[in-house]
């Protein structure tokens, strides 16, 4: 290139909107003619809890001293209607996730992380395995749409019932187990052939709408004998009237997924499109508890994307009860693990990235049916790695709320907290950093 | 013999005591009355007992029934037998949408017609239903069998997995992967049986067609597109 040259030619410059990721994509469907299927959730960058930052005690707030002061983390469950609600240690529990879609020893281990700091774990579309009942001091039983595995002797061994709606990552969708991780025992549990990709239905085979939802909440509760909390778990689209909804219908609690929840295998397009951010959905489902009186008598849980205390405490701050984890605790465990990497590589990804959890490959034996993989993930070892995350978890939320002077972590409030942008500040309801401006909330 | 008056006892306590049987129960006979239409009456149990219901029940009834017979003098809600893992529910009227939905085993008799989705996901369960039976039956049908002595709606059988079904009057349509099949001899045995269950007599077996999957959408593949 001569120096005439450099002023007729502008450097090369990437465009933003066709960015290396959309065009890899638009070259990826031209040459398959199917779209993407991935697990866990959204990489994009999204609204998120970093959007927040919380205020801490100054000359008109009082904080507790650290490792001194008590700062209560336990979180009871089911005290609308459950003749045995369930009280948790921490206010941290494991979402649902599938045998199937884990390995068996992947269950085991959140069993055993969870139990080991007193908090709960929760079956997943395949029904309930006698190694996770065995290791799971307190398992919450999902009945979803397609009923695997579903029966009334484990419903009734059950602590919890959850009755699924939807999920964060895919509001409206379904599911789909390939068929590379339909192992003999997969199969079975859920009466299809072996080898066959299995569908998960996107609605309740034998209810539709919010009046059938009560119906069916009240037949979970007489075949229970009015025992179990149970509860209703819901993708986050319209937070507001789900909520309300649900509270209708008769649950003990909510479990409100933001779209940044993981899935073991569904439709990118879905993972990135549909859906609201998990920021964005707390303070609609509470104010509909708080609408209906019910803030506090019907407990939320709020779940997607939550990765360190810092994340449960604006979740509690905002007004959920409890919050869930799946991707993070999976990552607690093994998943993604750099040790992995040439493994990674040849399944042309990298540590950190891997989200192929639909094909049953995974190198940390997490996701996947094949017993050489499986053995690689040690449930004991792991399961201790879960137990140290979910105590550092807790530690990291108490510190925050010592520091705004809360003894109980359900005393941390949105006065506690602030946004860094307009847009977290609209979702949040809480001022922009240094304002008392809230978007939307008519104080200009 | 307990005779429970459900305009009296609330559904609660019957529930709760149907759960309290011993499997040595000397209580093996029930009867309600005045049922009146009530949800989720008699669910959840787990003995080998007998339960007759006089008059009609709303939803749920008899859902994830265990070794116990009963039987429904009168129509029943959605979903009635739903889950069933064994035993028997026998329901003298029509029945509404979702009968035996997902049921895992037992037997199903439906003296008159089923609503929408009969059999919707049945994972084992057997279903014999007497008059026809709505749109989108055997949706996603997994395992067991379906017996149809009238009509079928629209879809029958739609994602149908390993599923029979067999339909002995006419039907409006297939659903996905749903194709009618051969009717041989272990199958004509297969369908004999099931409609001595349901104490049905007097009907040719050549009457009925046998349908179940084609496995043609068992892995998803793009050229199946037009099917989903």
């Amino acid at each position: 290139m001569t120096s005439q040259d450099r002023w007729i030619h502008t450097p090369p410059r990437p465009s933003a909107n066709f960015d290396a990721h959309a065009i890899a994509e638009i070259r990826r469907a031209a040459a398959t003619g199917i779209y993407d299927i991935r697990g866990a959730g959204p990489k994009r960058k999204l609204p998120h809890f970093d959007d927040l930052l919380f205020l801490g005690a100054s000359i008109s707030r009082y904080p507790l001293e650290g490792y001194r002061e008590k700062c209560a983390t336990d979180v009871t469950i089911g005290t609308r209607f459950a003749k045995k609600p369930i009280t948790l240690k921490i206010p941290i529990t494991i979402a649902g996730m599938s045998f199937g879609s884990l390995s068996a020893q992947g269950k085991e281990a959140l069993g055993r992380g969870a139990s080991a700091v007193g908090t709960s774990t929760t079956t997943g579309d395949g029904g309930m395995t006698p190694e996770e009942r065995r290791y799971s001091a307190i398992l919450v039983y999902q009945v979803l749409p397609s009923r695997y595995g579903m029966n009334p002797d484990d419903l009734r061994s059950a602590d919890a019932i959850e009755v699924v709606v939807g999920q964060g990552a895919k509001p409206g969708g379904g599911g789909m187990l390939l068929g590379q991780k339909i192992s003999e025992r997969v199969a079975e549990m859920r009466v299809l052939p072996k080898g066959i990709d299995q569908r998960s239905a996107c609605r309740h085979p034998d209810w539709t709408g919010p009046d059938d939802l009560e119906i069916k909440i009240n037949e979970l509760r007489e075949i229970t004998d009015w025992e179990k909390p149970v509860y209703v778990k819901v993708g986050a689209s319209r937070p507001y009237y789900d909520t309300a909804l649900a509270v209708k219908a008769g649950a003990d609690a909510v479990v409100m997924d933001g779209m940044q929840g993981g899935t073991a295998a569904t439709q990118d397009v879905f993972i990135e499109h549909v859906g609201i951010p998990t920021l964005g959905a707390i303070r609609p489902a509470v104010q509909a508890l708080q609408d209906l009186g019910m803030h506090r008598q019907v407990q939320l849980i709020v779940s997607g994307g939550i990765r360190c205390g810092a994340d449960v405490a604006k979740c509690l701050a905002l007004g959920a009860d409890a919050v869930s984890i799946g991707t993070a605790a999976l990552i607690a465990l093994g998943d993604n693990d750099p040790q992995w990497e040439a493994e990674y590589r040849a399944l042309g990804t990298t540590a950190g990235a891997y989200d192929d959890w639909h094909e049953g490959r995974d190198p940390a034996g997490i996701t996947t049916q094949e017993p050489q993989l499986a053995a690689r993930l040690d449930p004991v070892i792991a399961g201790r790695k879960l137990a140290n995350f979910l105590s550092v978890m807790t530690l990291e939320t108490q510190t925050i709320a010592r520091a705004c002077g809360k003894t109980h972590v359900h005393n941390l409030e949105p006065e506690d907290l602030v946004a860094l942008n307009v847009e977290a500040a609209a979702m949040a309801r809480v001022p922009l950093a240094g304002t008392d401006w809230i978007p939307g909330q008519g104080n200009l | 013999m307990p005779t429970v008056d459900l305009a009296t006892m609330p559904l609660r306590e019957l529930n709760a005591a149907l759960h309290r049987l011993k499997p040595d129960t000397n209580e093996t006979y029930w009867r309600l009355l005045n049922p009146r239409g009530q949800h989720s009456v008699g669910v959840g149990i787990d003995v080998p007992i007998a339960v007759e219901i006089e008059g009609h029940v709303g939803y749920y009834c008899a859902g994830m029934n265990k070794q116990a017979n009963v039987i429904v003098h009168g129509n029943a809600g959605q979903g009635v037998a739903e889950n069933m893992i064994s035993g028997q529910v026998h329901v003298k009227g029509d029945a509404s949408q979702a009968a035996g939905a997902t049921g895992c085993g037992g037997l199903l008799v439906i003296d008159g017609n089923a609503s929408a989705r009969c059999g919707i996901s049945m994972k084992g369960i057997d279903i014999v239903v007497k008059g026809s039976v709505g749109h989108l039956s055997a949706f996603m049908a997994q395992a067991g069998n379906l017996v149809v002595l009238g009509d079928a709606g629209e879809a029958l059988g739609d994602s149908i997995y390993e599923a029979h079904l067999f339909v002995r009057g006419k039907v409006k349509s297939l659903g996905a992967d749903c194709i009618e099949k051969p009717l041989k001899e272990h199958h004509k045995a297969e369908l004999r049986k099931l409609l001595d269950s349901a104490g049905v007599n007097g009907v040719e077996l050549g009457e009925f067609r046998r349908y179940g999957s084609a496995r043609r959408l068992y892995h998803f593949h793009i050229d199946n597109l037009g099917s989903y």
